[in-house]
C-alpha cells in the first residue's frame, strides 16, 4: 500500500515519542482525530462504460478506527450467532456475513441514512451498519420480542425504517425490483438520495434483475445495483453458473465498476462515486469482489465445493479487518494493545447483548395473527373466535386429563 | 360469439335490476344497501363498466395527490379504455406506461390481461402480501392496488380469458375483489384503492362495454368483505361473483318458471370473504350452488363448499353443487362447451332441489 508523505512524517514523530507509550495513548485523541490521510486502494478499479474513480482514497484516523471497531463487532457478532445456532437458540435459517464486512462498513461511510439500502438474506451486518443494535439482532435471531421485527421475521427479515434499511429478503433476486422501485420513489419525490440494491452472484442471473435494470435505465432512476460476488451461489461456483461472471459488465448499456470488496476504503470510494453517478446519470452496477468464510448457511459446511486452503488463503491475504489493522498500525494511529482492547470490548458487548436478548420473551401467541392485514381490517376479528375456541378446547382437554389422573 | 344484441339488452336490464335498492334486512341476514354514502339519485348517468372504472380512477387521483396509475399502454387509455383522459388531466408524472415488465405512495397498477399476471406472482405473494407481517409492521405494501381484466369474452382463447382469482385467494395478506356491474365497480375500486392492504381487483372484461347501469357521479365507496344478496329466495342459495352472476340470474329466472325460488348472492370480496352472509342464507334454504368460470378443481368454489359444509352440515339437504369451468386450459373453439352456461346451472339447480 502506498503511503503518503504526511503519514510517514507522523510515524517519524511517533518514533521519537516511543519511550512514553502510556502518555501517548492518553494524549492521542484518536477516536476524534479527523486529520486527513490518503491511502491507495489495494487494486485499481476496473470500469465498464464509465471512467473509474481514482485509487487514492481520503480517510482519517477516526474513520479508520470506526471501520476497525465496526468490522470487529460484525465479525464477533456473526461468530456468536454461529455458536447460538449450534446451541439451538437460533432456529430456522442463518446466513452469515463474516468475511464480507468491508462491503457493509465501506458503503455506510459513503452515504447518509436518507439513502436507502435493500439487500437479500445475508443481512445481519448491513442492519448493524445502518444503526441497528446488537440486542435487536440477537433478539430477532432468537425470535424474541425485542427483535427488530418483533421476533416475526427472523434472520432473513431484518428491517430498520428510521434509517431506510428495507431488509432482509428470502426470495433470491426479489429485492432488486423493489430496490429500483425505491429509487423510483426517490426520483419521484426529488429527494436527491439514492438506493443501493444488493444481491449476490447467484441472483445476478435472475430475469427480474434485468427487467428492473431496463426500467431503471429507461427512466434514469438513482438505483445502484451492488453485486456482492463471493464467488459461490450456495454451492455453485460462479464459473458454473454464469456464462459471463464479469457481473459489473452484465448491465450492458448500464455502466459498471469492479471493486475489491475486502478493502473497506475501496468500497467507500466506489459507493461515493456511484452515488454521484446515479444522481446525474441513472443506474450503475458495482461488483464487490468479496468472500464469505462460512458456508452459504448454517446447514452448509462450506467445504464440499471449495478447499480449506482457499478459505485460509483468503483469510491470510485479504481479510478486511487485518487490512485495516495493518493500516492503523503502519500509520501509528493506535498500538496493537489498543486494538486488542477494542476487540475485547467488542466481545464483551456481544456477550452482554446475547445475555440481554435471552431475557427477552417470545412473542405473544396472538402475534401469530397480527399484521396479516392492516389493523382492524380482515382476519383478526374472525380469527379471535377460532383462537378462543382453541383455548377452550385446550382447557377442556387438560381438565379432562386431570380428571383421568384423579380416577387413576 | 357470446353477447349478441339480445343478450346486450338483457344485460342492460339486469344492470338496472341489480342496481335497485333492496328491501330492509330480514332476521340475521345482512343485506347491504347499495351504498353507505348518500347518493344523488337524480343525477346518475347511464354508463358502462369501463367508464365507471375510469370515473373511479379520476376520483382516486383527484382526491389523493400521492396516487398514481401505471401499466402497459395506460397513458393513451389502455386497451380497454379504462384509463382514458387520466394522463391528460393528471400529467405524465402520475399516469405512465411501463414496458413489458409484469414483475415491478398509492400505486394503482394495471396488468393488461389477468392471464399475464403470473410473472408478477412472486412479487405479489412473497413481497406485497407478507411485508407487513415479516417486518413487524415497520413496512407495508398497503398502498398497492392491482387491476386486471379477467374472464371469458367469447373469443379470447387461452391467454385472454383466464380467471386466476383462486391462486390469489390462497394468500393471507392480500385482498381479492371482483365487481359485477358498473356501479359496484366504481364504489369497490375506490374502496380498494383506499384500503390499507394490497388488493388485487379483477374486472370482468366481458362487461366493459356490455354492462350499462346508472352510476352516481360523485365519490362513493362500497364496503369490502361484505357479500350482497341480490335476489331473494327460499329454495336454494346461489353464490357467485363478477360476470357469472348475470348468467346465474338468467338461470334463476328459468328456475322460477319451474317453481323454484332462488336466492342469489354476490360475494364481491373473495378474500377475506363474508362467510356470515352465505351461512345465514344456507341456513334459510338448506341448499347451495356455487358457480365460477375458473376450472372446478381447486377453484374458489371449493373453499366456499368446504366452509359451508363445516358450518352447516346438519342443515344441508343436498350436497354442495359447483357449476364451473372444465378442468382444461381455456379453449378457443370449445369455449361454449367449457363455460358454466345458464343451462348447466339450471340443470344443477333442479338436481339439487330434487335430491
Amino acid at each position: 500500500m502506498a503511503l503518503s508523505r504526511f503519514a510517514s512524517s507522523s510515524s517519524r514523530s511517533a518514533n521519537i515519542l516511543k519511550p512514553l507509550p502510556a502518555v501517548i495513548s492518553f494524549r492521542r485523541a484518536i477516536s476524534s482525530d479527523t486529520t486527513p490521510i490518503t491511502v491507495e486502494t489495494s487494486v485499481p478499479f476496473t470500469s465498464h462504460q464509465c471512467e473509474a474513480p481514482s485509487r487514492s482514497v481520503e480517510t482519517n484516523p477516526k474513520e479508520l478506527l470506526t471501520f476497525f471497531r465496526g468490522m470487529a463487532l460484525m465479525r464477533r457478532m456473526e461468530i456468536a450467532a454461529d455458536s447460538l445456532y449450534k446451541a439451538k437458540l437460533i432456529r430456522g435459517f442463518c446466513h452469515l456475513y463474516d468475511g464480507q464486512e468491508a462491503v457493509a462498513i465501506g458503503m455506510e461511510a459513503a452515504i447518509t441514512k436518507k439513502d436507502c439500502i435493500i439487500t437479500a438474506y445475508r443481512d445481519h451486518c448491513t442492519f448493524v451498519s445502518r444503526g441497528g443494535t446488537l440486542l435487536e439482532v440477537f433478539s430477532e435471531l432468537m425470535g424474541r420480542q425485542a427483535g427488530c421485527s418483533r421476533g416475526k421475521g427472523g434472520s432473513m427479515h431484518f428491517y430498520k425504517k428510521d434509517s431506510n434499511f428495507y431488509g432482509g429478503h428470502g426470495i433470491v433476486g426479489a429485492q432488486v425490483p423493489l430496490g429500483c422501485g425505491l429509487a423510483f420513489a426517490q426520483k419521484y419525490s426529488k429527494d436527491e438520495t439514492v438506493t443501493f440494491a444488493l444481491y449476490g452472484d447467484g441472483a445476478a442471473n435472475q430475469g427480474q434483475l434485468f427487467e428492473a435494470l431496463n426500467i431503471s435505465a429507461l427512466w434514469d432512476l438513482p438505483a445502484i445495483l451492488v453485486c456482492e460476488n463471493n464467488h459461490y451461489g450456495m454451492g455453485t461456483a460462479e464459473w458454473r453458473a454464469a456464462k459471463s461472471p464479469a457481473y459489473y459488465k452484465r448491465g450492458d448499456y448500464v455502466p459498471g465498476l469492479k471493486v475489491d470488496g475486502m478493502d473497506a476504503l475501496a468500497v467507500k470510494q466506489a459507493c461515493k462515486f456511484a452515488k454521484e453517478h446515479a444522481l446525474k446519470n441513472g443506474p450503475i452496477i458495482l461488483e464487490m469482489d468479496t468472500y464469505r468464510y462460512h458456508g452459504h448457511s448454517m446447514s452448509d459446511p462450506g467445504s464440499t465445493y471449495r478447499t480449506r486452503d482457499e478459505i485460509t488463503g483468503v483469510r491470510q491475504e485479504r481479510d478486511p479487518i487485518e487490512r485495516i489493522r495493518k493500516l492503523i498500525l503502519s500509520h501509528d494511529l493506535a498500538t496493537e494493545k489498543e486494538l486488542k482492547d477494542i476487540e475485547k470490548q467488542v466481545r464483551k458487548e456481544v456477550d452482554d447483548a446475547i445475555a440481554q436478548a435471552k431475557e427477552s420473551p417470545m412473542p405473544e401467541p396472538s402475534e401469530l395473527f397480527t399484521n396479516v392485514y392492516a389493523k382492524g381490517l380482515g382476519v383478526e376479528v374472525g380469527i379471535i373466535y377460532t383462537w378462543l375456541s382453541l383455548s377452550v378446547l385446550m382447557f377442556l382437554i387438560s381438565f379432562s386429563c386431570i380428571q383421568c389422573c384423579r380416577i387413576c | 360469439m357470446r353477447g349478441g344484441k339480445g343478450t346486450a339488452l338483457t344485460l342492460r336490464n339486469i344492470g338496472r335490476r341489480l342496481s335497485q335498492p333492496l328491501p330492509p334486512p330480514i332476521g340475521r341476514m345482512r343485506i347491504s344497501s347499495f351504498s353507505h354514502t348518500t347518493c344523488d339519485v337524480e343525477n346518475p348517468k347511464s354508463i358502462n363498466l369501463y367508464s365507471a372504472i375510469n370515473q373511479a380512477l379520476h376520483i382516486a387521483l383527484e382526491t389523493d395527490h400521492r396516487a398514481f396509475v401505471f401499466g402497459e399502454d395506460v397513458s393513451f387509455g389502455g386497451v380497454f379504455r379504462c384509463t382514458t383522459g387520466l394522463a391528460d388531466r393528471f400529467g405524465k408524472a402520475r399516469v405512465f406506461n411501463t414496458p413489458l415488465c409484469e414483475q415491478d405512495n398509492r400505486a394503482i397498477a394495471e396488468i393488461q390481461f389477468a392471464d399475464y399476471i403470473y410473472p408478477a406472482f412472486d412479487q405479489i405473494v412473497n413481497e406485497a402480501a407478507k411485508f407487513r407481517y415479516r417486518s413487524g409492521n415497520q413496512f407495508n405494501c398497503g398502498g398497492l392496488t392491482i387491476r386486471a381484466p379477467y374472464g371469458a369474452v367469447g373469443h379470447g382463447g387461452h391467454y385472454h380469458s383466464q380467471s386466476p382469482e383462486a391462486f390469489f385467494c390462497h394468500v393471507p395478506g392480500i385482498k381479492v375483489v371482483i365487481p359485477r356491474s358498473p356501479k359496484q365497480a366504481k364504489g369497490l375500486l375506490l374502496s380498494c384503492i383506499r384500503d390499507p392492504n394490497p388488493v388485487v381487483f379483477f374486472e370482468p372484461k366481458w362487461l366493459y362495454r356490455l354492462a350499462v347501469e346508472e352510476v352516481p357521479e360523485e365519490d362513493y365507496m362500497l364496503p369490502l368483505s361484505e357479500a350482497e344478496v341480490i335476489r331473494e329466495g327460499t329454495d336454494i342459495t346461489l353464490v357467485g361473483w363478477g360476470a357469472q352472476l348475470s348468467i346465474m340470474e338468467q338461470a334463476c329466472i328459468g328456475a322460477e318458471k319451474d317453481g323454484i325460488s332462488c336466492e342469489l348472492i354476490d360475494l364481491k370480496t373473495l378474500i377475506p370473504w363474508d362467510k356470515e352472509t352465505v351461512e345465514a342464507s344456507v341456513r334459510k334454504t338448506g341448499r347451495v350452488l356455487i358457480s365460477h368460470e375458473a376450472p372446478v378443481t381447486g377453484g374458489f368454489g371449493a373453499e366456499i363448499s368446504a366452509t359451508i359444509v363445516e358450518r352447516c352440515f346438519l342443515r344441508l339437504e343436498s350436497p354442495v353443487a359447483r357449476v364451473c369451468g372444465l378442468d382444461t386450459p381455456f379453449p378457443l373453439v370449445f369455449e361454449p362447451f367449457y363455460m358454466p352456461t345458464k343451462n348447466k346451472i339450471l340443470d344443477a339447480i333442479k338436481a339439487t332441489v330434487n335430491y
